[in-house]
């Protein structure tokens, strides 16, 4: 990365864009970690997808293509453009974790076909149900997104 | 460099997470029905094709206006052919369409009369008829079921009494404590067909004929 007198270019000083390089690449682990493990729920063990739970993946899965073309290399634009995918998936989380604690009624929401997304059909550790997983993930993605961009922007 | 390395191996340890998880959860998945649910399996009197000393019993869960049902009805007839005397087929009813209860019923009357064979192939090979948008239409079922030989008076009375209302209840019960949210489904000798297609349908039965002969 030095140029010919030995000096760091100035726009991309190491430590702090490799700051920010790292916050994004986090984004995208847990993007593609949630991906996967939403596949393995529904292909794998064949939990039925609800409405709620279509309208997250539509959100979540094209980040697991879109952050790494920000990644290679360290595009800070990229963040404005899958923020507002991120703001609409965990919008859709936050109401599916609201319908599932029956704070919302059932007729409330749109899930009209086939399955009803206030049914949980897995629990981990007593709360740890898919949609409270994914409105998780949602807010670490969202947190990782505005963190890389600050890194980037003090520098 | 570095961090495409990362990028990289990162991409390694997801996919080799996700394949060992997918391993891990084939091998413990129980490949036959809780002992305590086999009983939602049968019913006395249901539709059976195949030979009553067969040991090898496919149970479908089927809907007559399921275009995938009507796509392995005559699969599921070459695999009774195929093992003539060793496999039979039962028919459960699963009417999941809008309107297709009704049809089961009368499906179930016309069973009454010794014609579901009959029945069910004629209302499969005319689906576009009676079918509209995945919505049955009861009352073209019933003109279509009428062309057969059977007493019409009857089929009327029958399809819409309490003794049928019960059976197809029943069968409803069935399908949903066994978890049939999609149709065909598929049970041989008690083992749900996990991953669907038709040869994964004949490995099943392939296997189960292996074991009982």
């Amino acid at each position: 990365m030095k140029d010919q007198n030995g000096n760091l270019p100035p726009a991309h000083e190491p430590t702090e864009s490799n700051h920010s390089w790292t916050l994004l690449f986090f984004a995208w682990l847990m993007a593609t970690s949630g991906t996967l493990i939403s596949l393995f729920f529904s292909e794998i063990v064949q939990l039925p997808v609800c409405v709620l739970c279509w309208y997250q993946r539509i959100a979540l899965y094209p980040l697991v293509i879109i952050l790494p073309l920000a990644l290679f290399p360290y595009d800070v634009k990229a963040i404005r453009y899958v923020t507002p995918l991120v703001i609409f998936g965990w919008i859709v989380a936050f109401f599916h974790v609201l319908v599932v604690a029956g704070l919302i009624p059932e007729g409330a929401q749109p899930c009209v076909q086939g399955v009803p997304c206030s049914e949980i059909h897995f629990t981990l550790l007593g709360f740890l149900n898919i949609p409270v997983m994914s409105l998780i993930a949602f807010s670490i993605i969202w947190a990782l997104l505005i963190l890389s961009k600050k890194s980037f922007t003090r520098t | 460099m570095k961090q495409k390395n990362i990028f990289i191996s990162a991409v390694a340890f997801l996919v080799l997470v996700f394949i060992a998880a997918v391993g891990v959860y084939k091998s413990q998945k129980p490949s036959t029905v809780a002992s305590e649910l086999l009983p939602a399996l049968e019913r006395i009197n249901a539709p059976v094709k195949g030979g009553n000393k067969a040991k090898v019993t496919i149970v479908e869960f089927f809907d007559p206006a399921c275009g995938t049902c009507s796509q392995f009805y005559p699969l599921v007839n070459n695999l009774v052919k195929k093992y003539q005397g060793k496999v039979n087929v039962v028919m459960r009813y699963a009417p999941l369409h809008q309107g297709s209860e009704d049809v089961v019923k009368m499906l179930e009357a016309a069973h009454l009369q010794g014609k579901f064979w009959p029945a069910v192939e004629l209302l499969f090979a005319n689906q576009q008829r009676w079918v509209e948008h995945h919505v049955s239409n009861p009352t073209n079922a019933l003109a279509g079921i009428k062309t057969l030989d059977l007493d019409h008076e009857q089929l009327d009375r029958d399809w819409q009494s309490n003794e049928i209302a019960k059976i197809i209840a029943r069968d409803i019960t069935d399908g949903q404590t066994l978890k049939v949210r999609a149709t065909p489904q598929f049970f041989v000798n008690g083992k749900p067909l996990i991953v669907f297609g038709y040869e994964e349908l004949v490995d099943l039965v392939e296997e189960a004929v292996a074991e009982a002969y």
